[in-house]
């Protein structure tokens, strides 16, 4: 096995293993205010969660462009040929 | 095992190859367009069960859009309708063994964003005319150009990523442990596809919402200072 692959599986396994951590924290707090808020307004539950959703999804994002990043590394590499 | 990012051609019309995922849209599309048909046949001022339940999903549609734009659904409750329907139903057909969902595939959802982009541009031109659609890029002011220029492209192609990462790695996932242990194992993680599907397929109709009704506040002549403004 060459470098050139070694190099690639090793970069796509911590494109997503720091990918992840980012997105988790940030999910974390997203979660945590939206809890906070829901204990103090539950009235206002139906929309804290709906934004919260599209929330989440927006901060996924960026882990999911890790997981885009490793996959692309590992079945669609350029440099490999 | 398959590449998640190559598709698999089954047979070619002429020089047009077709791919799985584009027999799997054909197929969504016919169960669609005949179901809603069927559906919708005797509609009745007194609706019977068949009806109310249209009706709710309709209305949910209607509530979800007014609370997103503060403005009438009426516009928008077919485009952002079909869209959430297509795409809940493309997630969720991954539960018919032996079909993938359209939606991990990159060609569906890259076809998907542009439709959103075709959309707002068809949407901001309708609402506010060449002139509004023009100026929305100005907003909020003329410094701020070149940047909404890169947004309305760069916005729409992280709807596209985002539907497929979120998609096809469920998919992938489920692939991957199937291959480890078939039996039972699996299920806690096509339920967690499932949820997923749903609320992928809810953000990208939220967010075509959001993009639309965007371009068209902006580009109305009088900007009223809207205190709830959503901004993505």
């Amino acid at each position: 096995m060459d470098y050139l692959s070694l190099a690639s599986i090793v970069c796509a396994a911590f494109a997503v293993a720091f990918g992840a951590i980012g997105p988790a924290l940030a999910e974390g707090r997203a979660v945590a205010a939206a809890m906070d808020a829901i204990a103090r307004q539950p009235e206002a539950a139906n929309t804290i969660s709906r934004t919260l959703f599209v929330g989440l999804a927006m901060i996924e994002t960026t882990a999911i462009y890790c997981l885009v990043i490793a996959l692309l590394l590992l079945f669609a590499n350029p440099l490999l040929g | 095992m398959n590449s998640p990012l190559s598709s698999i051609i089954l047979f070619q019309i002429g020089p047009v190859p077709i791919t799985q995922a584009v027999l799997i849209t054909w197929g969504i599309m016919a169960v669609l367009v005949i179901g809603s048909a069927l559906l919708t046949r005797h509609l009745a001022l007194v609706p019977d069960k068949r009806q109310a339940m249209i009706e709710l999903i309709v209305t949910t549609m209607d509530t979800q859009i007014r609370e997103t734009t503060g403005t009438e659904p009426a516009p928008y409750r077919s485009f952002i309708g079909t869209l959430f329907l297509f795409i809940l139903v493309a997630n969720w057909s991954s539960l018919i063994p032996g079909l993938e969902p359209p939606t991990s595939k990159l060609e569906t959802d890259a076809a998907l964003a542009v439709l959103v982009f075709v959309s707002v541009v068809w949407f901001g031109v309708r609402g506010a005319g060449v002139g509004g659609y023009l100026r929305s890029f100005a907003a909020p002011n003329v410094a701020m150009i070149p940047l909404n220029m890169l947004e309305s492209i760069t916005r729409v192609f992280s709807m596209f990523v985002r539907l497929f990462g979120n998609v096809m790695s469920g998919v992938f996932v489920i692939g991957i442990v199937a291959s480890l242990a078939g039996l039972l194992v699996p299920i806690p993680l096509m339920a967690l596809d499932l949820l997923t599907g749903l609320v992928q397929a809810y953000i990208f109709a939220v967010l075509a919402m959001v993009f639309i009704s965007a371009t068209v506040e902006d580009g109305q002549p009088d900007p009223a200072p809207s205190l709830q403004k959503k901004v993505p």
